[in-house]
């Protein structure tokens, strides 16, 4: 599988993967590198958004 | 039978879709919906509540993302649910996930912690700034995916207890 990089596309197989992911209240974040012996070329995030505490809690109080 | 003192739950959802107009409104060309985006901020930038507007000043920038970030997908019309005689909820979620980036046009963001949603339709008013845990991106893509869009989770909620 070629990867895109900031050395342009490459061949995963040369490359060292690394995952992760962060889990809390707001979101859940899987993230993808891709290093090249020392160097970062590539890291991608996908963010899955839970819930908001962004709200107009509460409107009625404003009676 | 008795009345309860309460702000109508459908007034919640009106709100959402510019049905009342108590001061002056923009003139509309259409009752069609509006354009909305998402646009990305650095971890250093200040983005929050007195925002009033969308600004490039913070904003990330790199190859393959235009100033403004991206067009919201806005298929799911907003919805109002009652919770009891005198609450209720209306509430609006993206119908789509945000996406920046894709495998033939990467993205490089330095730290970013922070989405501003906007009106591009309306002079680029803003509507909310929702932050995340801060991220950088390196020649890949960033995929921001919605919550369920319900009284509880929704990206918007307008709320009465």
């Amino acid at each position: 599988m070629l990867v895109m990089t900031t050395k342009g596309e490459m061949d995963e197989a040369l490359l060292e993967k690394k995952t992760g992911t962060i889990d809390n209240e707001n979101e859940t974040i899987n993230w993808v590198e891709y290093w090249l012996e020392d160097e970062l070329v590539h890291r991608s995030v996908d963010m899955v958004l839970k819930k908001y505490t962004v709200s107009g809690l509460p409107v009625a109080a404003s009676f | 039978m008795a009345n309860t003192q309460a702000m109508c739950t459908s007034f919640l959802g009106e709100l959402l879709t510019a049905t009342h107009n108590f001061g002056t409104a923009p003139t509309r060309g259409s009752g069609a919906a509006d354009t909305f985006k998402a646009a990305l901020y650095l971890a250093t930038a200040t983005i929050d509540a007195s925002t009033t507007a969308y600004t490039s000043t913070g904003e990330v920038t790199s190859a393959n993302y235009t100033a403004g970030g991206v067009a919201v997908t806005n298929a799911t019309a907003p919805q109002s649910t009652n919770t009891s005689a005198t609450a209720g909820t209306a509430y609006w979620t993206p119908s789509a996930s945000i996406v920046y980036g894709s495998v033939g046009s990467p993205v490089t963001f330095a730290s970013f912690d922070c989405v501003l949603i906007y009106n591009s339709t309306q002079s680029d008013k803003a509507v909310s700034v929702h932050t995340f845990t801060a991220q950088t991106v390196t020649s890949g893509t960033f995929t921001l995916t919605m919550p369920t869009n319900n009284t509880t989770n929704a990206l918007l909620r307008l709320s009465t207890t």
